[in-house]
């Protein structure tokens, strides 16, 4: 009988549970959740700000989840440290110890807030990552309010789409020249600037806050921007602390196999905060989205089972959309270019050694999951008819018996 | 489980499958005021190559990649096997498309995720592509690989 521990209460450790129980149907399972709510679905904070989810919806799985799957769910307490050092134990911030005799770290990732001059002046600043976050953030809005948001990036900018219908008006600003620059590049991130501009945001680009003072904040560039409510949005931090305070390999993430197990014997890391291997780059990297969470916690807890599993072809992929516009990005962007353009779309395809690297699919992206899958699956392009797939994600690119295999026999 | 295959050298390309699917889940009675003059939101869709056609659906994976990465968890395999969308719970996110491996979700007309759900929530019971295509191009049956394939499998741990 194995004693397994789940810190964290994210979609990775959904992952993790359903991984354990595909191989064993009767070990207990403790969860440690610091948040006080079962989990729900992270990126649906802004969906519930814009009206198009509530509450209820948002649970990722139902009530009786946790009871179905007999875990034992501990709801607002945080683990503060892993004990290794002879049969392995978690401690709570209450003393409790909880013995383990496979644990998975799953503490996803905090926003990271550098340090602003004069912050604490602020009196109304919020982050945006959790639904008590969202909630509180909820409560400060009204009709007039002026928001400013720090950080481009895609939680800034969906927190500005969540609240744009709510507020007066919402300024974003990045030190980065362009939005959502983790993922697109300048030409694509400029037709999404100017949709986003187009319903009513207001962008700083290029700049960052030099220092606040209550309701005001004083630009570098020298521009002022006040505002009633502020949203820090900067970054996250995967949250290693655990581990690497018990000694285990962390750089940006927790350092991790491709069948998740991290350094130190027993002790699997999953999701945002697990740093693991990318296809894409042929490295490990943190891919802080969340089928990546809940393929690493899959992975994780099968393995935690005694079972075997190995997640080799995790790649980036983003699907984020905003104001109707979509932008599907994957892989990464080496190679030769293939592009169509439009008033209002971009596609940009990147090959390399006979493969599709990635793309970037701006307004038009049925279907895409053609391409990811191509992505993540290596498939040659010299086996398939990539005129065809080029211009449009079809499976009728791919030869007869690639097609026989999809669509006449069970996938 | 059944599921919908295709057989493509069979296929007319006539499109009567889009029209039976988008039929099937109007929840009307009638074809022609479900159908007529208006645009239609099947969830198969004729594939139209240089010399063939096919029509695509969801394939109800064994291990659905749209499970796994539904930001809402909107999407459920039950222990039917059959995978379906909870429309009340989509957010629109399209994620689900990112990761189809055979394009097989496209949103409806009101902009929630839809594909097919094997027309077992609908009044008819069993696909309606299958049971209305003329020349047998689609059909409604179980390809699981034989459990005694599987047990063979398993064998030799046995000796
Ligand atoms: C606004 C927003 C929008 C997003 N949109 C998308 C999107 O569209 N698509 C996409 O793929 N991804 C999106 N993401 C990212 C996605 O939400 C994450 O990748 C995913 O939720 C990570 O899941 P996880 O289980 O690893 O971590 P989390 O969901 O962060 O769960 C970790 C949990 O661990 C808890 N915890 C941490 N430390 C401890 C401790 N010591 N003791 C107890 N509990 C602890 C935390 O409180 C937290 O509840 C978005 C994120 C945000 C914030
Ligand atoms: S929607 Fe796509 S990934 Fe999901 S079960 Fe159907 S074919 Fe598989
Ligand atoms: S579009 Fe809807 S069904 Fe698809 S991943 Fe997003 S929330 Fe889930």
């Amino acid at each position: 009988m194995e004693q397994y521990v789940i810190i964290g209460n994210g979609v990775a450790t959904v992952g993790c549970i359903e991984g354990i129980r595909s191989v064993d149907k009767e070990s207990p399972i403790t969860v440690v959740s610091g948040e006080n709510h079962k989990v729900y679905g992270r990126p649906l904070i802004s969906y519930y700000l814009q009206g198009k989810t509530d509450l209820e919806r948002m649970k990722y799985r139902p009530d009786d989840y946790y009871d179905k799957n007999g875990v034992n769910l501990l709801l607002g307490k945080t683990a503060v440290s892993v004990d290794t050092t002879a049969a392995g134990c978690v401690v709570l911030d209450d003393g409790t110890k909880l013995p383990y005799t496979k644990l998975c770290v799953a503490t996803g990732s905090s926003p990271f807030v550098p340090p602003f001059e004069n912050l604490e002046s602020v009196k109304e600043k919020y982050s945006f990552m959790t639904l008590d976050d969202s909630l509180a953030l909820e409560k400060a809005l009204f009709p007039e309010a002026k928001v400013l948001i720090v950080g481009a990036g895609l939680i800034g900018l969906k927190c500005a789409e969540g609240i744009a219908d709510r507020v007066a008006s919402v300024t974003v600003c990045d030190l980065a020249d362009r939005v959502l620059s983790s993922i697109l590049d300048t030409e694509c991130a400029a037709l999404m600037q100017r949709h986003l501009e187009k319903n009513g945001m207001t962008f700083l680009l290029g700049d960052s806050v030099a220092r606040f003072e209550s309701n005001k904040a004083f630009m570098k560039s020298g521009a002022e921007v006040d505002f009633d409510v502020l949203v820090l949005a900067v970054g996250v931090r995967a949250n290693i602390g655990l581990v690497k305070d018990a000694g285990g390999e962390t750089d940006r993430g927790i350092i991790v196999e491709d069948d998740m197990s991290t350094t130190l014997p027993g002790i699997y890391a999953a999701g945002d905060c697990a740093q693991g291997p990318d296809l894409s780059i042929g490295a490990k990297r943190v891919l802080a989205i969340l089928p990546n969470a809940y393929m690493q916690g899959h992975t994780a807890g099968v393995n935690m089972a005694g079972g075997e599993a190995s997640l080799k072809n995790a790649i980036p992929m983003n699907s984020i959309g905003f104001f109707g516009l979509h932008a599907m990005t994957a892989g990464s962007y080496e190679g030769d270019l293939y592009e169509e353009k439009t008033e209002d779309s971009i596609k940009r395809l990147f090959t390399k050694d006979d493969v599709l690297k990635g793309y970037i699919l701006i307004g038009r992206n049925e279907r895409a999951g053609i391409y990811t899958s191509m992505i993540r699956e290596k498939t040659p392009i010299s086996s398939v008819n990539f005129d065809i797939l080029k211009k449009a994600a079809t499976t009728v690119g791919f030869d007869a018996d690639a097609r026989k295999k999809k669509f006449a026999s069970q996938v | 489980m059944k599921r919908v295959y295709v057989n493509e050298e069979w296929c007319l390309g006539c499109h009567l499958c889009e029209f039976n699917c988008a039929f099937a889940n109007s929840g009307l009675s009638d074809m022609v005021l479900a159908l007529k003059g208006k645009p239609i939101f099947p969830r198969i869709h004729v594939e139209e190559g240089e010399k063939i056609t096919y029509a695509v659906s969801c394939r109800h994976c064994e291990d659905p990649m749209c499970v796994k990465s539904c930001i809402a968890g909107a999407i459920t395999k039950e222990e039917d096997g059959v995978v379906r969308i909870d429309s009340d719970k989509c957010v629109g996110c399209y994620t689900c498309i990112l990761v189809c491996p055979y394009g097989a979700l496209a949103p409806g007309e009101t902009g929630a995720m839809q594909k097919c759900e094997l027309c077992l929530e609908n009044s008819c019971g069993a696909p309606a592509c299958a049971a209305g295509c003329p020349n047998n191009a689609i059909v409604y049956e179980d390809r699981s690989p034989k459990t005694s394939l599987t047990d063979d499998a398993a064998g030799p741990a046995c000796f």
